[in-house]
């Protein structure tokens, strides 16, 4: 065999100071350059960032979903209905037909606002007996009927001016009595401590299971868990559920604080939100789960938990009303369990909820964990090929 | 006992049985078109170069790859369409330390034992501690245990659920003679025992401890049979040179390497291994050298490590 003796290589003289920065430099962008998940969040949050800011949230939010209660047909009903919708605030999607109807649509949240025209409005306006106009607002999140209550002052003045069969009287013609329900003193901790149930435990749970299959992997456990009999559900269902428990203790630790410091109330069952909370964060460990089966090592799975969790915060009504958002940033929230979630533990929490009016949101969620757990399931890699 | 019987008889005794595997990695063959058959209850010892297809080929067995072709069986499964059975009755000791590092002994062993639905884990971990030597060990946490002892816990690990068939991808890697030692006679303790066992490995000592061996360089399967048999089937001719300095050795080695007949030249401490398939060859070309006083040449039965450095160049050539 030939002896190779190293050869004296040519060094320069100095510290070279720069030279090894450069070589330092090299090596990470040929990294980063490998690192095709790296790479994407680079461009991808920026532009998610941009487009969710820039399109989708808004603080003063147009277009929120009000029911109307009509009991009598009148012009004058017309009338203040069109004023209503020309504030572009409200819409009008829902025509209830009775009070209980009313009740139920703000309790699911279906809508913010609903506006009742008592039986002889019109007859009274005309009569310049100033009636009242009766406006339920949903008030637990104060930033998004806020300033649609406010619009309200220039409304009783507009509404009927062209309306000349009423009498000019100095006063207005009729007043407008507005019902702040559930949230009358519009506290922001109110909406935010339940909301923060829900984003809390969609971070902490996200990332106990997004590690969990990659760390396996990446320690050199799974080559040896792979060779053993064990299905991947079994995996699955054995790294989920001590995580449940986990995230069990975490939401009552918060639920707790917001009742004790922050005066947060829980006026529907505790056994409902204890159930559905249950089901949240057995969700967002399947989906965390889920990451763990597709990303290549933890640094990926990481990545992947922030780039999901950037939409939840700012696409579920966490920080910013759901209902000013423009359609399609709704159908994006509504396939994000903190969204349903939110509703839940808000509609539960300072509302009083009931199964019944929660069931859709529910049962979005268990779609969700279920779709999350098959392609977790799917994607799980039995062998090492 | 009627020619039937026999045959289902000598059926029942091959452990593995696998003809024509082949996988390939984007598209560059790790194991080509190999076939083995090991029977129940010998120690086969897997041989072969770094990157050569031994774990590529235990993985295959145990049904952690699929073989792009070729088929077969191991303790009678497919190792297509059974892995699952397989993985019940299969021993697997991975190369890389493979057992969680963040769990005491016991605790790792115990959760092996209720992985494959052992009756009393507890015991079955208590057992296994105690045959391995583990006592006194047992809480300590996997990953504060030298080499040997980690060694010594996963064999214990994939012994746990008294499989039938070991497969060890180069389970002494890094561990010391004496543990190297106890380990071997562990390993033929089980064999007695009626368990089979595959064991890949580099070294030449541990080759020499196993019932038969099969060597594997990029793929193909090169030799197999026992000791003597691979030693007698590789037709070298080897001579064992000696010189008075070292300088001269390496000289010699310069120049012998690459002439006609000369397919090995390797040293060996103070000697020089030169060897060839051609013996008349090689008996030309090293004749100037036996002429002088300088050297010294000796011939002798060629070892089984220049078998297999021999067998490497070999396979290296038709491989290039």
């Amino acid at each position: 065999m030939n002896q190779v003796m190293p050869a004296q290589a040519p060094r320069h003289s100095g510290n070279g100071f720069w030279r090894k920065t450069w070589a330092m430099l090299v090596k990470e962008f040929i990294q980063l350059r490998r690192d095709r998940v790296s790479f994407a969040m680079i461009v991808m949050i920026p532009l998610v960032q941009l487009m969710l800011f820039g399109y989708a949230i808004n603080t003063t939010p147009r277009d929120l979903p009000t029911a109307v209660l009509l009991q009598e047909q009148s012009d004058v009903g017309r009338s203040i209905l069109a004023a209503l919708q020309n504030t572009r605030y409200f819409k009008i999607t829902q025509l209830p037909r009775s009070a209980a109807e009313v009740d139920r649509l703000i309790l699911a949240g279906k809508v913010l606002f609903a506006v009742e025209i008592p039986v002889g409005f019109e007859r009274a306006v005309r009569r310049g007996d100033h009636p009242a106009l009766l406006i339920s607002a949903d008030a637990t999140d104060p930033v998004a009927s806020g300033s649609a209550l406010s619009a309200l002052g220039t409304l009783v003045q507009t509404a009927l001016e062209h309306d000349h069969d009423i009498p000019e009287a100095g006063a207005p013609p009729f007043s407008i009595r507005i019902h702040a329900r559930y949230n009358p003193a519009a506290v922001t901790q109110l909406n935010i401590v339940p909301g923060l149930v829900g984003t809390i435990l969609t971070m902490t749970m996200l990332i106990f299971t997004a590690l969990s299959v990659t760390r396996e992997i990446e320690r050199g456990t799974m080559e040896n868990l792979l060779s053993m009999p064990i299905t991947p559900v079994e995996i699955m269902l054995g790294k989920i559920i001590p995580y449940i428990m986990v995230g069990f203790v975490q939401a009552a630790m918060i639920i707790g604080i917001g009742v004790l410091l922050f005066g947060v109330p829980i006026v529907g069952n505790l056994g409902l939100l204890a159930g559905l909370s249950t089901l949240f964060i057995a969700t967002n460990l399947s989906i965390g789960y889920t990451f763990s089966t597709v990303a290549q090592n933890q640094l990926q799975a990481m990545q992947m938990s922030i780039m999901y969790f950037l939409p939840n915060i700012l696409l579920s009504g966490f920080l910013f009303p759901f209902a000013g958002m423009p359609t399609w940033a709704q159908w994006v929230g509504e396939t994000l369990p903190l969204t349903h979630y939110l509703r839940i533990v808000r509609g539960i929490m300072l509302k009083g909820a009931t199964a019944t009016d929660l069931h859709y949101d529910g049962a979005a969620m268990f779609v969700l964990m279920l779709v999350a757990m098959t392609i977790a399931v799917t994607r799980f890699r039995r062998t090492l090929d | 006992m009627s020619a039937p019987d026999a045959a289902q008889n000598s059926a029942d005794d091959i452990v593995i049985d696998v003809h024509g595997l082949t996988k390939k990695f984007d598209g560059r063959a790790v194991v080509r078109n190999l076939s083995m058959q090991v029977k129940r209850g010998t120690i086969y010892g897997f041989l072969g170069p770094n990157g050569s297809g031994k774990t590529t080929t235990i993985r295959m067995l145990c049904g952690l790859l699929t073989p792009d072709e070729g088929e077969g069986t191991c303790l009678g499964y497919d190792i297509r369409t059974d892995t699952d059975e397989i993985k019940k009755h299969v021993g697997y000791m991975t190369q890389r330390f493979s057992l969680y590092e963040d769990l005491s002994v016991r605790e790792n062993l115990e959760f092996i034992g209720r992985i494959y639905g052992l009756d009393k884990p507890r015991a079955a971990a208590r057992a296994a501690i105690a045959r391995l030597g583990l006592t006194g060990r047992e809480e300590q946490i996997a990953h504060e245990l030298s080499g040997g002892w980690k060694q010594r816990l996963a064999l214990g690990a994939c012994t746990l659920s008294s499989p039938q068939l070991l497969l060890l991808d180069e389970p002494t890697a890094g561990v010391d003679p004496k543990a190297r030692r106890d380990f071997w006679n562990e390993i033929h303790a089980l064999a007695a025992e009626g368990l089979t066992v595959l064991v890949s490995t580099h070294y030449m000592d541990e080759a020499e401890r196993c019932h038969e061996i099969a060597y594997i360089a990029y793929g193909d399967l090169l030799a197999h049979g026992t000791v003597e048999e691979v030693i007698a089937g590789s037709r070298l001719t080897t001579y064992v040179v000696s010189a008075r300095s070292s300088e001269a050795l390496n000289r010699l080695t310069e120049e012998l390497t690459g002439k006609p007949g000369v397919d090995m030249v390797a040293p060996f401490g103070t000697s020089l291994h030169v060897a060839g398939r051609d013996a008349v060859a090689l008996e030309a070309t090293i004749a100037p050298y036996r002429a002088g006083k300088e050297f010294e040449w000796k011939h002798s039965a060629p070892s089984l490590e220049d078998v297999f450095i021999e067998l490497m160049g070999k396979a290296r050539d038709n491989f290039q």
